[in-house]
Parts: structure tokens; C-alpha cells; sequence
């Protein structure tokens, strides 16, 4: 039965290729022919747009205020104010935190007024020692998990410390967080209002998936104009970023819980509060803490994003370095929001591990061992700091604070790197990118772009339809028809030819790398662990480099989003590899199966669905890194979103280009999931 | 008698008022709340920020220092979030600028006196290593497309230009009205760091390159030879009905700020109106941080207090 159908679903594609490659060749390619290109319907869209989104900033409820300073009347709106008030609340968060790590007057002034700082010269709060706040975060990593995390604390402060990288490190992290706990606050908020009101998450889930699918870049021009530019404004756009993959999370959490948990939490007599807070949420705590290792990577993903808009700290100083082309100082810096997320992360794991002991009779002393622990620090790192005052008289106080790029560096090191990378590896690169450009990506581009839109509806509707039936193929279709509606369809093939590139190159580096080292516990940790490290490493780091070898090219865009889209491939591979029942595994070893045997015949099928998930994230993961090859320069609907920081209608364009990659991104993920869940059906895992 | 008593009084009040009207303006005192300087990508740029900053203190102001996006920048003068913009480039930011002035809310505070050039241009070897005889004369590059040629640009040579947003399709249509199509593309790069990291690999290998560049500029360390096109005319670009056969102008290096600026701040924005710094200034500053490698903020402190005779005339 199941070989029929599959026969069956063959012989569909089999004729559906063949009706679009006539489509392809009967088509004429006129400008005229509505076949070839449908006129731009929403061309005015993107102005009608950004006049309504300045006629609401503006002009909507106007109000009068009287300012002072320049003795005259402004006018306002309603709306800017209310934005610009949640700007000042989050931006006082942020400048509260910043200050306690790094002194300031800010938040200082937020209680009295500038002219009062001005006036009195002691009304400065000072920073604290690095010693101090190193101590405190190494004792509560200690607290929370022991000794090895404590560790690890130590040597990431000391880093940060050491190569003159404080500074902008606890700017970063003061926006962080703020950012990180109001995305998980809000993630969880909204996951609750979905898991408990049916119409809110129908509502809620296509937000979220063009959300999780729309490039960064392309809200930015908006958060600057509700929101300002600063701090406030990274951390917003951060926000905006971060919650989406916390309420799926959450809401994934919260439906998993089964019945007779629920059913024990009522019976015990719990309300409806305690219900979903000691019952609900602590029982989905995998899922949610989850979601949270994902705020604080996606957090620290838009630490350099967000310097675009004013965030301060380590982003800002990463692109400042790599315009001097100093890239062994970007990868100090690069390190650094690394390990802040490493370091958060493991204590934000700890801290929801922890188990209350509620049996423990203490004394005082030992019940607040830490606190008490935390203030000798505090103590000793003011001492420590003031002897250094003595001893490093005239010169830079170490124990104090070691002013930005002041510490030790390996700059030289890895730029000599570079230089001996450029020097021995240009040539013999030259003739393998001339090759690829000339044999495969510019006979590619063509070919995409020489289709009629006809056929590109029939081919993707039609995998739609066997598939998923109508749904999926009218899903498929409406969102294609919003691009070729507007006027970037042609940029909107050109995107899509690098991503599928791309997506196909890291499809295959992935799966083999993953089922690699999922066949041993070691290799798997490593590997996941580097999945990590490089799905926040800031990727800007590596387009310099890969620019000075391989040029303004598709290469150098494309050599980024491998490296970068791989990420999702091989973790879900290797996630999903490991999570075959070792029951099956064993049955099939019996059956005398050989080690590729029983790899491709009973491993990847079952490990299928989930890595079709991590298919679809790579797409996602590819289509974002297509967007920032803009940076390195291409001619596809990225050029324009990064233009779009400029133009005159900033706002709609870039919302509109952004909606355009959202939706080759949920075309694509509405054909996969509806396949994975069909196989995961078919191998009775759903 | 009791009339000219009334003039008198008259007299002395006018005269009072007039007094305290100078009183008032002469005192008029700035506001203590923070000079917003944006700082962007590049050095020379972030150094003249905290040398703007140092001096706006050194009158007394409080500054503060934000990133910002050097295109998204205008917006938010306009909106006041940032207060000034000190490096308004003509033909990268030009655009930008107008679009926000044109929006109101943003206000031109004069020229620095540095004289700018943005065009093509190549590295000085290529000039001293005779790769394309004739350079810097545009017309030399009639025979010598395979020298800039590139793996993407299909046997032509290649012109890396900036992104789009800069000058829009000013230089494809340059390339065109020359009658250089059939010879050279135009590629537009992501931003300026993707220009140095190509200039920096050509260099290691002495290849040809023709890219947009700028002076002042680091780059005019190691030397750059901007390529001599037909001369500027007004009205010679498209977009001002001419056929677009010509090279750039020289350029002009602008200062932008919000239009309350001058009210909030009059000695502050007084002093800005008047700053005005030349290419060897520039230059200096940049060199501070690039040659040197010391950091923005202590660059700023070394060359204001080398140079007081330069920013205070400035202040008064």
C-alpha cells in the first residue's frame, strides 16, 4: 500500500516537471506577457505604507507641548509619545544595569536633572572593580551549578578582562539583560494567553512565523522611528528578535503536559494561578529552558545587529574594527559575546535546576553563605583596586579597570594568519571560484531567472498539491503571488537561487557531518558545542576574510551562508540520530545488519521528520545569511533591504522586502513540515 | 521740566531693556542636557566625534556618544534623537541628508574646509607599476579591461562601486555614456569594509582594481590615484538633463544638526557652525588611531591638546 502511494507521488513529480519545463520553453519572455512577469499590483504599497506609519507617528492625535529650552510650543503626536515612553522606561533599565557594572551618571540624572550633575561634581557613580564583578558572577556560578561552572565563569571574565575588552563587554551585557528576560517574560506571557485561549494562537502563529522568517535588517528603520535610536532601540529590535522561538517553546512545553499531571494538580486543590504556575510551567520546564538557551543565543546573535541602531558595547566596536580590517581584534571581540553567552546560559540552566531544599535547617550564616561571600568580595576588590591606585601610579590600574583595547592582544597573531591565509591560498582559490562562478552559479542564476512566472506557480504549487493536498498548494500559492505582486520578483529569484544554493551545499555538509558524529557520545558533545559557539559568533567576522579570497562575489555570500546554515542541519541531525530508540538500533544489529546498513535503513528513516525540521531551519538560517551577503554586495532583494536604511520610504520598503523573504521562507516551510509530519506519521513517531 | 524727567526715565529704560536684551543674549545659557554625537564605522569619523565632544565640554556641555548606522543617522537628527552629524559626505550621505532635510527638522550648519573628491580610482602600484599604461586618464582604460577584469564579470572589467544607496545608478550610467559598456561592469559592494578587504587582497597579490574611494581617506596613506574623467559641469549628470559623460565635482564635507540645536544650545551651536577642519586635520586624527593604534578617546585627547590653537578660536 504504502510503495503504491509512493509510486504514485513519483509518478506526480515525474509530471509535473514535465509540464513546467514545457511551461518554461512555450512562454515568451516579453515584458507584456502577464505569463512571463504579472504586473507589480503592489508597487504603491510600500509608499502607502510609510505615509500611513508617519501619518500615525506625527500627525494622528496631534499634541502641543511647551518646551522649555527653546521657549516655544512643539508639536507632537500621540503615538511618538507613548513610544518614546517605553523607550525612556527600558533605557533606564538598561542605564541602571550598565551603571552598576561600569559607573555613569545616568540614572542619577533620571532622579534629579542634568543641571544638578553638572553643578555637583561628586554625583558620579563609580564602577565597580572588574575583580568584583568577576568574583560575584564566579560564586554564583558556583552556587548555582559548583565548581566547574564556577570555572568557566573565571576564565570567561578573566578573558574579557584581560584583553582590554571590560568596557564594551558590560555594555553589551547590560542590554542583554534587560532584552533577555523581557523577551522570556514575554515569550512565556504570550505562550500562556495561547495555550489558554484557542483564537489567540491561530491568531498568534502566522505573526510568529513571519516573525521568525523576516530578516532583521528590515525592521530596524522601523524600531528607529517608534523608538528612537540608542540602547532602548537594540534592545527593542532584540526583543522583537528573541520572543518568537521562546512562546513556540513555551507553548510546545505547556501542550506536552499530559493529563493525569494536570488532573493531580487539581485534584490537590490548586486555582488556576497555582495551576499553571506550580503545575503547568514547572512540568514544561525543558521545553522553556530551551527556549531561553535560544533568547540569550538570539540576544547575543543581535548584539552587532543592534549597534546599527545605537546599541553600545561590543557590536559597535566589532564593525568599527573590522572597517580598519583588524580582524584579529573583531575576533577578540567576536569571543567575547561568545562567551557571554556561554557564561549566561550555563547559569541561566543552573538557575532553573535548581532544586529548593525545603527540609534544610540552617544557620544564618549558612543559609546566606553567598550573599555574605559576594560582600567580602565587594570588600576585597575596593581594597585590591585602592593598593593598585599605589602601585600602578601614573599608569593603567589593572586591578581597577584595563581601559578599552589596552589589555593583551592576539591581534598580530591572527592577522598575521590572515595575510599568510590571502598569501598562499589566493591563487590557487582564484581558479576554483572563476570555476564555480562560471560553470555552476551564473548558469544557475540564469536559470532561475529565465522562468516564467506560469511555471514557477505550477512547479511550486503543484509540490504544494502532492504534498499537502489543496491547503498546502493554495498556502504555497498565496504567498508567492504577494511577491510576484510586487515589483522584485526578479531580485526575489536571485534570492532564492543563493539560498537553495546554499541550502543544498549545507543539507549535504550537514547530514554526513552529523551522522558522523552522532555515532560517538564525545564527538557529539563537541560538535554541538561548536554549533553553538558559531550560531552566535558574529558573522561579520568571517565575510572579511572570505571577501580578501574570494572577492565581491555569490562565492563569498555563499562560503557565509554555509557556514552559517549548516549550524541547524547538523544539530538536528545529530539530535535526531540520537534519539532512535536504541531498542530498534539493537534489532537491527541482530538482523546482522553492517554499520551503513543499518545507518541508512534504519537510522536516517527514523531520524527523517527531525531532520526535515532542521532542513527547514536551515532554510530560515540560509535565507538571513542571504540578506546580510548584502553587506558583501549582491543584487537581490538584501541590496535593497540594506538601501532601505536610507530611502526616502524606508519604513514601507523595507517591511515589504522583508515580508518578500518571510514568505519564500514559509513557502518552503509549509511544503517541509507538512511533509515531516506526514513521514512521522507514516513511521508512527506522531 | 517734568517732561524731559519723562524722557529721561524713558531713555533710561530703553536703555536698560537694550542692555538686558545683549544681557540675555551674550547669556543666554546652554542646556545641560547632553549633545547627542553619533559615532559610525570608520576612524577618522570616531575620532572627530569625542574632538567634538572634547570641545562642546571644554564650553561646559554635557556630550554623549551613540552608534548609529551612518545612513539611518539623518532620521534620527531629524527626530532629535541624535543632535549633530559632523561628516555629511556629498555623494555616500548627500541623499540621505536631503531626503531628511526635505522632511524638515534637520538644518545644514556649514562646510568643513576640507575639499573632497569621491570618484573611481586605483591603488598608487597600479599607476607605478604601469599594469594599464595612461591611467590616471580615463580613456587609457579602453585598453586594459583584462587587467581589472574579475572571475564574475564575464571577461569585462570591473568597477567596484559602493552600495546602491549611495549614488544610485550613477556610475552604470557613467560607464555607458563613456561608451564603456561593452568593456566594463559595474559591482556594487555591500559597504566600505567590503572596498578595503578587496583593495587589501589586490594589494597582497598586485593585481589591478578600480573602486570608489574618497580623500580624505586612510587610504591616502599608501596612495590612491583617482581616475581623471571628462570634467564636472553643472548640469552634466542625467538626473540634471545632461548625458552623464562626466567625472565627479569636487565634493564638500557638510555638518548636519537638529533644528533645535541652535536653540537649546546657542554657544554650543555657535561653536559647531564655525568648526571647520581641514584634510591635514583630518588626516591627523585618523593617522592617530590607524598609524598609531591608539583608541578613539585618547587620539581625541592627544590631538585636542596638541592642537588648541586650532579648536579654540572655535569656541570664542
Amino acid at each position: 500500500m504504502n510503495n503504491i502511494s509512493r509510486h504514485l507521488q513519483l509518478t506526480q513529480f515525474a509530471a509535473l516537471l514535465v509540464v513546467f519545463f514545457i511551461l518554461c520553453f512555450a512562454i515568451d519572455p516579453s515584458e507584456n506577457n502577464i505569463l512571463w512577469r504579472l504586473p507589480a499590483f503592489l508597487a504603491a504599497v510600500p509608499e502607502m505604507l510609510n505615509s500611513s506609519v508617519e501619518y500615525a507617528m506625527f500627525e494622528w492625535m496631534p499634541i502641543q507641548t511647551y518646551n522649555p529650552e527653546i521657549e516655544d510650543y512643539e508639536d507632537s503626536a500621540l503615538l511618538i509619545e507613548v513610544t518614546r515612553s517605553i523607550s525612556r522606561a527600558v533605557l533606564f533599565g538598561i542605564e541602571l544595569i550598565r551603571e552598576i557594572l561600569v559607573g555613569g551618571q545616568k540614572t542619577i540624572v533620571a532622579f534629579t536633572s542634568w543641571d544638578f550633575v553638572s553643578e555637583n561634581e561628586w554625583a558620579v557613580w563609580p564602577a565597580l572593580p572588574w575583580t568584583v564583578v568577576a568574583g560575584v558572577a564566579i560564586i554564583l556560578g558556583y552556587a548555582l551549578s559548583g565548581r566547574w561552572l564556577a570555572i568557566l565563569v573565571g576564565c570567561a571574565t578573566t578573558y574579557i578582562a584581560v584583553f582590554g575588552q571590560w568596557e564594551p563587554a558590560m555594555e553589551t551585557l547590560s542590554f542583554v539583560l534587560v532584552a533577555a528576560p523581557a523577551s522570556v517574560l514575554l515569550g512565556v506571557f504570550l505562550a500562556i494567553l495561547a495555550f489558554k485561549f484557542r483564537v489567540f494562537e491561530s491568531a498568534l502563529m502566522p505573526l510568529l512565523n513571519v516573525a521568525q522568517t523576516m530578516p532583521h535588517f528590515s525592521y530596524l528603520v522601523p524600531v528607529t522611528v517608534f523608538f528612537g535610536v540608542g540602547d532602548h532601540a537594540g534592545a527593542i529590535a532584540t526583543i522583537i528578535f528573541a520572543t518568537p522561538p521562546m512562546i513556540r517553546l513555551t507553548l510546545l512545553g505547556l501542550k506536552g503536559v499530559s493529563p493525569e499531571v494536570l488532573e493531580a494538580g487539581m485534584m490537590n486543590g490548586c486555582n488556576k494561578l497555582q495551576l499553571m504556575f506550580k503545575v503547568l510551567i514547572p512540568t514544561a520546564r525543558h521545553d522553556i529552558l530551551v527556549g531561553v538557551n535560544q533568547v540569550i543565543m538570539q540576544c547575543l546573535a543581535m548584539a552587532v545587529i543592534a549597534s546599527f541602531i545605537g546599541a553600545k558595547g561590543l557590536g559597535f566596536n566589532l564593525l568599527l574594527a573590522l572597517n580598519q580590517l583588524r580582524i584579529g581584534q573583531a575576533l577578540e571581540l567576536g569571543i567575547c559575546i561568545v562567551l557571554i553567552a556561554v557564561v549566561l546560559d550555563k547559569l541561566s540552566l543552573g538557575w532553573a535546576n535548581k532544586q529548593i531544599d525545603y527540609f534544610a535547617d540552617l544557620s544564618f550564616s549558612q543559609r546566606n553563605k553567598y550573599p555574605l561571600m559576594m560582600a567580602a568580595i565587594l570588600v576585597l576588590g575596593v581594597l585590591l583596586a585602592s593598593i593598585g591606585s599605589l602601585i600602578f601610579k601614573n599608569e593603567i590600574n589593572y586591578f581597577y579597570l584595563i581601559p578599552h583595547n589596552q589589555g593583551i592582544t592576539t591581534e598580530n597573531f591572527w592577522q598575521s594568519g590572515v595575510d599568510w591565509m590571502v598569501e598562499n591560498w589566493y591563487a590557487s582559490l582564484q581558479a576554483f571560484n572563476k570555476g564555480l562562478i562560471i560553470n555552476l552559479l551564473v548558469p544557475m542564476k540564469n536559470a532561475y531567472l529565465s522562468m516564467p512566472v506560469a511555471a514557477t506557480f505550477v512547479l511550486v504549487m503543484g509540490i504544494g498539491y502532492i504534498v499537502g493536498g489543496l491547503r498546502s498548494a493554495l498556502v504555497v500559492g498565496g504567498l508567492l503571488l504577494f511577491i510576484a505582486s510586487t515589483e522584485w520578483w526578479d531580485r526575489a529569484l536571485i534570492t532564492a537561487y543563493m539560498a537553495t544554493f546554499g541550502v543544498l551545499v549545507s543539507v549535504v555538509i550537514g547530514t554526513v557531518t552529523g551522522s558522523l558524529c552522532a555515532q560517538n557520545s564525545f564527538a557529539t558533545r563537541a560538535i554541538l558545542l561548536l554549533c553553538d559557539t558559531f550560531q552566535t559568533f558574529p558573522s561579520f567576522i568571517y565575510l572579511i576574510p572570505v571577501i580578501m579570497l574570494f572577492g565581491v562575489t555569490d562565492t563569498s555570500v555563499l562560503i557565509a551562508v554555509v557556514i552559517y546554515a549548516t549550524i541547524p542541519a547538523i544539530r538536528y541531525t545529530v539530535e535526531g540520530l540520537s534519539n532512535v530508540p536504541q531498542s530498534l538500533q539493537d534489532a537491527g544489529t541482530m538482523s546482522g545488519v553492517s554499520r551503513i546498513q543499518r545507518w541508512l535503513q534504519i537510522e536516517m528513516p527514523l531520524a527523517f521528520p527531525h531532520i526535515m525540521l532542521g532542513i527547514n531551519q536551515t532554510v530560515v538560517f540560509a535565507l538571513f545569511m542571504v540578506i546580510i551577503g548584502a553587506m558583501i554586495g549582491t543584487d537581490d532583494l538584501g541590496q535593497l533591504i540594506l538601501k532601505s536604511l536610507s530611502d526616502k520610504h524606508g519604513i514601507g520598503n523595507g517591511l515589504m522586502l522583508g515580508l518578500c523573504v518571510a514568505f519564500i521562507g514559509l513557502a518552503v516551510d509549509q511544503i517541509l513540515r507538512t511533509w515531516a509530519h506526514q513521514r512521522k506519521q507514516a513511521l508512527g513517531l506522531a | 521740566m517734568n517732561f524731559s524727567k519723562l524722557r529721561n526715565k524713558m531713555m533710561a529704560g530703553a536703555i536698560a531693556l537694550v542692555f538686558a536684551s545683549i544681557g540675555t543674549q551674550a547669556w543666554a545659557k546652554d542646556s545641560s542636557k547632553p549633545i547627542v554625537i553619533p559615532t559610525h564605522n570608520w576612524s577618522s569619523q570616531v575620532v572627530m566625534a569625542y574632538v567634538i565632544g572634547g570641545i562642546f565640554e571644554s564650553m561646559g556641555n554635557n556630550v554623549e556618544y551613540k552608534p548609529a548606522d551612518s545612513q539611518a543617522v539623518y532620521e534620527a537628527i531629524r527626530l532629535g534623537d541624535i543632535t549633530i552629524s559632523h561628516e555629511v559626505w556629498q555623494s555616500t550621505f548627500g541623499k540621505s541628508f536631503y531626503n531628511a532635510m526635505a522632511k524638515g527638522g534637520v538644518i545644514d550648519a556649514g562646510t568643513h574646509a576640507a575639499p573632497t573628491l569621491e570618484e573611481m580610482g586605483v591603488p598608487q602600484y597600479v599607476i607605478d607599476d604601469n599594469l594599464c599604461p595612461g591611467l590616471p586618464n580615463w580613456e587609457a582604460l579602453k585598453n586594459c579591461k583584462d587587467v581589472f577584469s574579475t572571475a564574475d564579470s564575464g571577461g569585462k572589467g570591473r568597477w567596484l562601486e559602493g552600495p546602491q544607496s549611495w549614488h544610485g545608478d550613477l556610475m552604470p550610467v557613467r560607464v555607458k555614456a563613456l561608451g564603456l559598456e561593452d568593456d566594463y561592469v559595474v559591482k556594487f559592494a555591500g559597504g566600505a569594509d567590503a572596498i578595503w578587504a578587496e583593495l587589501a587582497s589586490a594589494k597582497k597579490e598586485g593585481c589591478g582594481i578600480i573602486t570608489f574611494n574618497w580623500t580624505p581617506n586612510f587610504t591616502d596613506a599608501e596612495g590612491f590615484v583617482f581616475i581623471k574623467f571628462p570634467g564636472y559641469t553643472d548640469g552634466c549628470r542625467v538626473v540634471d538633463g545632461g548625458d552623464g559623460a562626466c567625472g565627479s565635482p569636487n565634493g564638500w564635507l557638510k555638518k548636519a544638526a537638529n533644528y533645535k540645536f541652535p536653540k537649546t544650545h546657542p554657544a554650543a551651536y555657535t561653536a559647531f557652525s564655525k568648526l571647520s577642519f581641514t584634510t591635514a586635520q583630518i588626516g591627523q586624527m585618523a593617522a592617530l588611531v590607524d598609524v598609531d593604534k591608539m583608541s578613539h578617546q585618547d587620539a581625541a585627547k592627544k590631538w585636542l591638546a596638541d592642537n588648541k590653537d586650532v579648536w579654540m578660536p572655535f569656541t570664542q
